[in-house]
C-alpha cells in the first residue's frame, strides 16, 4: 500500500493555472527519463521493477520529446539522440515469425525486453500499439526537419511507417484483427464499436506500400453505436481513454468522415460528450462509490485493486486488478484515474482543471512528484485512505503531456497536420473540412 | 380460468398426487396408447406434437377440420420437457437463493446456512411439467377429435405418410418436428458421456463440478441456474463473447453477471478433447494458444439445436431440406411440395416457442386460406433468461448499419429508474433504436430483472407502430421497471427543437 502524499506535490494545489500544468506536464514528462534504456530507446510500460517495454509508450515518448525540446527540459540534441537510438533500434530489429523476434511484417510485439529489445511474456503482435508506436515515429519525423542526424529521423521514419504491413494485418477480412501470434496465428478477439483504433484505420489507410482498403474504416465504423445516453447524443464507448489516444495525435476540429457528417458531429465533439456522460455517471454515482462527484470523474483502463469481493456500504462490492472499465455500463469499481480529469484539457479546460484541483486538494496522494499514479480507489480503503495504485504507467503519463501540450499550444496537431501519412489516410477514411482543406 | 381458455382435467383418481410423474407420462405419452385407425383423409396432417404441431392442431380443429397429429416422443415437445419449461423452473429456484443471499442487500436477515436440495428443486420442476403438459394432454387432444398417433412419421408420396405402417393420407400436411441438440464432435466426448438440453433435466443429484460448453442463451442460463444451486460452474465459449446474437453491451453485462455469481467464464476458448480422469472428467481446451484442462463431474453440450428432418422420407414426398437450415420453406412457409408446410424449428433459424406457435398458425393459415401471410412480416421478441434478463425485437444496430438506415439508440440505464432502484434491481438497459430524423421504432434491446416481460410491451408498441413522440405521451404506472421504456421517449423529445415559451 502507498503511503501519504509526497511532499514535493504538496503545493501543486496553490499554483495558478498555468503554473500548475508546467508542473504537472513536466512531471508526467519525466517518466520517459526515468524509466527509459538510453541505448535502444525503449521505455518501461510501468514503474514498476523489471517492468517491460511497451511499444505504445515508446510511441509516446516520440511524441513528448519534442515537446520537452519546446518548453525547454530537453536540449534539441538530446530529443534528437533520444530519437534515433529508438528509431535504429526498431528499423535493425529482428523482424519474422520467430517467437523471440521484435517484429513481424513491421509490426512489433506488445512487450519488449528492456535490454535485448526481444518478445516477452509470449504477448501478441500488437496492431493497436504498433499504431501507437508508429504514430509517435511520424511526429518525431515531422519536428526533426533540419539536415544530417535530423534527416536520418525523417529517412527512418518513413521506412518505419512504409514497412508496416497492413494489408496482412486483415486476414482476409473487411476490418483488421487485433494481433497476431507466432504460435498461433491471427487472435480471436472481437473489435467491434468505436474505439481508440481510429487513428489505426487511418495510418493503414494512408500507408504508400501495403495500404489497408479504404472500405476497411467504413467496415469498422459499421460496428458504431450512435446513442442517446444520459443527455448526450454521442458514438459511444466505455473507457475514456477510447475517446482520447487518436486525438491525442490528430485534430478532430472541423473535420469529419461519412459517420460523423450523417450525425451532424465531429470526433472532437463526440469525446467532448463522451466526458459529459463520464462527468454525469460520476453525479449521479448509481452504485454509491466514495468520491464521485462532478469534480471527480474518470473511468477508464487502469490498475485497481485487485480481484476480491467484500461487503460494504449493504452491498457486495467486487474489486479488480488492472482493467478496462466504462460508464455507463461498466465495469466500475470504484477505480478512478487520477490523471484522467486532466488528460480531457483541450476538450474542456475548466473541467478539467476545476476536477484535477480539486483531486489535488482533497486526495494530494494520488499525486507523488509530479506524476499522477494510475488508479485510485478512495471506496475501498486501507488504513484509512483509499486504495492507491504504486505504480505509474508510460501510456498515462504520455498522454497527459500530448493533451496539455495540445491545450497550450497545440504542438503536437500542429506537427501533424504536416504528416502526409496522416493528411493521405484521414482523406481516404473520407474526411474532409476544415483543416484538410487547406495546402498540407 | 377467464372465458375461452381450456378447463383442466386430469387423469387421476380421488387422494393422488394431481401432478405425478405417472400424471406426466400419462399426458404426454400415455403407455397403453392405442394409435386411431385412420378413416379417409385427413384434411390436415401434423409431424411432431411440440409448441408448433399443438398451435396447428388447435387453430385447424377450431376451423372444423379434421386433423392427425404424429409424434415420435412426448407431447409438447422440447419446449415442455426439455427446455423453456423446466429451465425456467428450476432457474425461479435459482433466483430466489440468489435473492436470499443477498437478503441484507434490502435488510433482510437471512441464515448463514442456505440451503438448496436439489432433489426437490427437480420434483417442483417436473411437478410444474405434468401441470403444464395437461392443458394439451393426449386424451384432451382426442377428447377434442383430433388423432394422436404415437410413433415415427415418414412421407410414402406427396399426399400421404406412415405411422408404424400404417398410411395416412392427407390433403395438406404440416412438418413440425422441431430441433434437437446438436451432437459434439470433440474427440473422446462421446466415450466419457455428457448431457444435452434433452438429458439435464432428468437428472436427480446436483454436479459438484459443471462444465457448460457453448455460452448461446441456454448454455448462459443453465449455467447461472446451476451455480445458484450450488454447482461449481465453468462456462466455456468458442466466441469472444457470449449470446454472439445480442448487442455488446448486453453481451458484456452477462459475463459481468455470471462471473458474480461465480460462474467461472471462459471465452475465446475451444474445447479440443474430452478425457476421463481419475473419478472426474477433464476437458482440455485452448485459449489463443494457451492449453488448459478442467476437471469436473459432469459435461453440459449447448453449442446450438439442429432440425430434425432425417428419416422422414421427404424426398418421396419432394420435399428439399437440408441439415443446417432444416426443410426449406418459403416466405409462406410452404415447402417444395406445394400441399406440405412447415413450422417451427424443423426450419427456422431462431428457434423459439413464440415463434414456433406463431409459424405454425402462418402456416395452416396460407395452406387453408389465401396464402397471403408472409412469415418475414413477423416482429419477433426473444429473452434469455439469465439474471438480469436479456431481450430484444425487431432489428440489431448492426443490421441497421447493413442496410444504410441511420439510427440513433435511446438508451436508460435501470440505475436510474426508481422502480429498479426500490427493487434493488437496478442492473441492465432499455436501448430504443429510432430511425435518425423520424420517430420510428424500428428495435429494442434490454437487459433487466424482468426484461422478458418489459420486451412485449415492446412489442404491442412496435406492432401498433407508435412512434417516440406518441410513446412520450402514454402513461405508466409510477414507479415501474417498464416506465424505462417511456423515460427513453422522454430521452428522444428532449432532443427535438422546442420553442422558448
Amino acid at each position: 500500500m502507498n503511503s501519504r502524499a509526497n511532499n514535493a506535490s504538496a503545493g501543486l494545489a496553490a499554483l495558478p493555472d498555468e503554473a500548475l500544468l508546467d508542473r504537472l506536464q513536466r512531471g508526467a514528462f519525466g517518466y520517459f527519463t526515468a524509466y527509459a534504456n538510453a541505448a535502444n530507446g525503449l521505455i518501461a510500460d510501468t514503474s514498476r521493477a523489471d517492468s517491460p517495454c511497451s511499444i505504445a509508450v515508446v510511441g509516446f515518448a516520440l511524441s513528448c520529446y519534442p515537446i520537452a525540446v519546446e518548453r525547454g527540459w530537453m536540449s534539441r540534441a538530446a530529443a534528437l539522440a533520444r530519437t534515433l537510438e529508438t528509431l535504429r533500434f526498431f528499423w535493425r530489429s529482428k523482424q519474422d515469425n520467430q517467437p523471440n523476434a521484435t517484429g513481424f511484417k513491421g509490426f512489433y510485439y506488445h512487450f519488449l525486453d528492456m535490454q535485448s529489445g526481444g518478445r516477452v511474456w509470449q504477448c501478441e503482435l500488437s496492431l493497436i500499439d504498433t499504431t501507437l508506436l508508429i504514430a509517435g515515429v511520424l511526429t518525431a519525423g515531422c519536428y526533426f526537419d533540419g539536415n544530417g542526424e535530423e534527416a536520418e529521423v525523417r529517412e527512418l521514419s518513413d521506412m518505419l511507417y512504409r514497412r508496416v504491413d497492413w494489408h496482412w494485418a486483415r486476414n482476409g477480412e473487411d476490418t483488421v484483427a487485433q494481433g497476431w501470434k507466432p504460435e498461433y496465428g491471427f487472435l480471436h478477439y472481437g473489435w467491434e464499436g468505436y474505439n481508440e483504433a481510429t487513428i489505426l484505420y487511418i495510418l493503414g489507410i494512408g500507408s504508400p506500400t501495403h495500404p489497408l482498403p479504404t472500405a476497411t474504416f467504413a467496415g469498422w465504423t459499421l460496428t458504431y453505436q450512435w446513442e442517446n445516453l444520459l443527455g448526450q447524443n454521442v458514438l459511444y464507448s466505455g473507457p475514456l481513454f477510447t475517446h482520447l489516444f487518436s486525438h491525442a495525435w490528430i485534430d478532430y476540429r472541423g473535420i469529419r468522415d461519412a459517420f460523423m457528417r450523417t450525425k451532424r458531429s465531429d470526433y472532437f465533439l463526440n469525446t467532448q460528450r463522451a466526458i459529459a456522460v463520464h462527468q454525469e455517471y460520476a453525479v449521479r454515482n448509481p452504485q454509491g462509490f466514495t468520491g464521485y462527484d462532478q469534480n471527480f470523474w474518470g473511468i477508464t483502463a487502469g490498475d485497481g485493486p485487485d480481484n476480491r469481493q467484500l461487503r460494504q456500504s449493504h452491498r457486495d462490492r467486487r474489486y479488480f486488478g488492472y482493467m478496462s472499465r466504462g460508464a455507463p455500463y461498466g465495469p466500475d469499481d470504484g477505480t478512478l484515474a487520477p490523471w484522467a480529469m486532466l488528460a480531457t484539457l483541450p476538450f474542456g479546460a475548466e473541467r478539467a482543471i476545476g476536477g484535477t484541483r480539486h483531486l489535488l486538494k482533497n486526495y494530494p496522494q494520488v499525486c507523488t512528484d509530479d506524476r499522477f499514479s494510475s488508479g485510485f480507489n478512495p471506496t475501498l480503503t486501507c488504513n484509512g485512505e483509499g486504495w492507491l495504485s504504486d505504480g505509474c504507467y508510460g501510456l498515462d503519463q504520455g498522454l497527459l503531456v500530448m493533451m496539455i501540450e495540445n491545450y497550450r499550444s497545440g504542438l503536437i496537431w500542429q506537427l501533424t497536420r504536416r504528416c502526409p501519412a496522416l493528411r493521405a489516410g484521414l482523406k481516404g477514411a473520407g474526411f474532409d473540412g476544415g483543416w484538410l482543406s487547406d495546402e498540407g | 380460468m377467464g372465458g375461452g381458455c381450456p378447463m383442466k382435467v386430469n387423469p387421476t383418481s380421488p387422494g393422488s398426487e394431481p401432478f405425478s410423474d405417472n400424471v406426466y407420462r400419462q399426458s404426454v405419452r400415455p403407455q397403453a396408447w392405442q394409435n386411431p385407425q385412420p378413416s379417409g383423409v385427413y384434411d390436415l396432417a401434423v409431424i411432431g406434437a411440440g409448441p408448433a404441431g399443438l398451435a396447428a392442431v388447435e387453430l385447424a380443429t377450431r376451423h372444423g377440420l379434421r386433423v392427425a397429429i404424429i409424434e415420435r416422443d412426448r407431447l409438447g415437445g422440447n419446449s415442455l420437457n426439455a427446455g423453456s419449461i423446466p429451465s425456467k423452473a428450476m432457474i425461479r429456484t435459482g433466483r430466489v437463493d440468489a435473492a436470499l443471499r443477498d437478503g441484507a442487500d434490502i435488510a433482510v436477515s437471512v441464515p448463514a446456512m442456505l440451503q438448496t436440495n436439489f432433489a426437490a428443486v427437480m420434483a417442483r420442476m417436473r411437478r410444474i411439467r405434468t401441470r403444464i403438459a395437461g392443458y394439451q394432454s393426449a386424451q384432451r387432444l382426442s377428447a377434442r377429435g383430433v388423432d394422436v398417433y404415437f410413433g415415427d412419421a415418414q412421407f410414402l408420396s406427396p399426399g400421404a405418410l406412415a405411422v408404424g405402417g400404417v398410411p395416412i393420407s392427407f390433403k395438406k400436411a404440416l412438418i413440425a418436428s422441431g430441433a434437437q441438440s446438436q451432437r459434439s464432435n470433440i474427440t473422446g466426448l462421446e466415450q466419457i458421456g455428457y448431457f444435452t438440453s434433452e438429458s439435464i433435466f432428468d437428472i436427480t443429484a446436483l454436479p459438484k463440478r459443471l462444465a457448460v460448453i457453448g455460452g448461446g442463451p441456454l448454455g448462459c442460463e443453465l449455467a447461472q441456474a446451476f451455480c445458484r444451486l450450488g454447482s461449481q460452474v465453468t462456462i466455456v465459449q468458442n466466441d469472444p463473447k457470449f449470446l454472439p446474437h445480442e448487442e455488446r453491451d448486453a453481451a458484456e453485462l452477462l459475463s459481468l453477471a455470471l462471473s458474480k455469481d461465480g460462474v467461472e467464464t471462459r471465452l475465446n476458448t475451444t474445447v479440443i478433447a474430452a478425457r476421463q480422469g481419475k473419478g472426474e472428467k477433464l476437458i482440455d481446451t485452448v485459449n489463443n494458444e494457451v492449453n488448459s484442462s478442467i476437471a469436473v463431474d459432469e459435461i453440459l453440450l449447448s453449442i446450438g439445436r439442429v432440425p430434425n428432418t432425417a428419416n422422414l422420407g421427404l424426398e418421396a414426398a419432394g420435399i428439399e431440406s437440408d441439415a443446417v437450415d432444416g426443410i426449406n420453406v418459403d416466405d409462406y412457409l410452404c415447402t417444395t411440395n406445394t400441399n406440405v408446410y412447415a413450422a417451427g424449428d424443423a426450419c427456422k433459424a431462431h428457434k423459439f416457442t413464440n415463434i414456433a406457435e406463431t409459424s405454425a398458425c402462418i402456416a395452416v393459415r396460407n395452406a387453408f386460406g389465401q396464402r397471403t401471410e408472409r412469415e418475414s412480416h413477423l416482429l419477433i421478441p426473444w429473452c434469455t433468461y439469465c439474471d438480469p434478463e436479456i431481450a430484444h425485437i425487431g432489428m440489431h444496430v448492426l443490421e441497421a448499419k447493413r442496410q444504410s438506415i441511420p439510427i440513433t439508440s435511446f438508451t436508460v440505464m435501470m440505475q436510474d429508474v426508481d422502480r429498479a432502484i426500490t427493487d434493488g434491481q437496478d442492473e441492465g438497459f432499455v436501448k430504443l433504436y429510432v430511425r435518425d430524423g423520424s420517430d420510428e421504432i424500428l428495435g429494442a434491446t434490454i437487459v433487466a430483472a424482468r426484461a422478458s416481460e418489459m420486451i412485449n410491451e415492446m412489442s404491442v408498441i412496435m406492432c401498433a407502430g407508435i412512434g417516440m413522440r406518441r410513446l412520450a405521451t402514454i402513461l405508466h404506472t409510477y414507479p415501474a421497471q417498464s416506465s424505462a421504456i417511456r423515460m427513453a421517449a422522454l430521452a428522444y423529445e428532449a432532443t427535438q427543437p422546442s420553442e422558448p415559451w
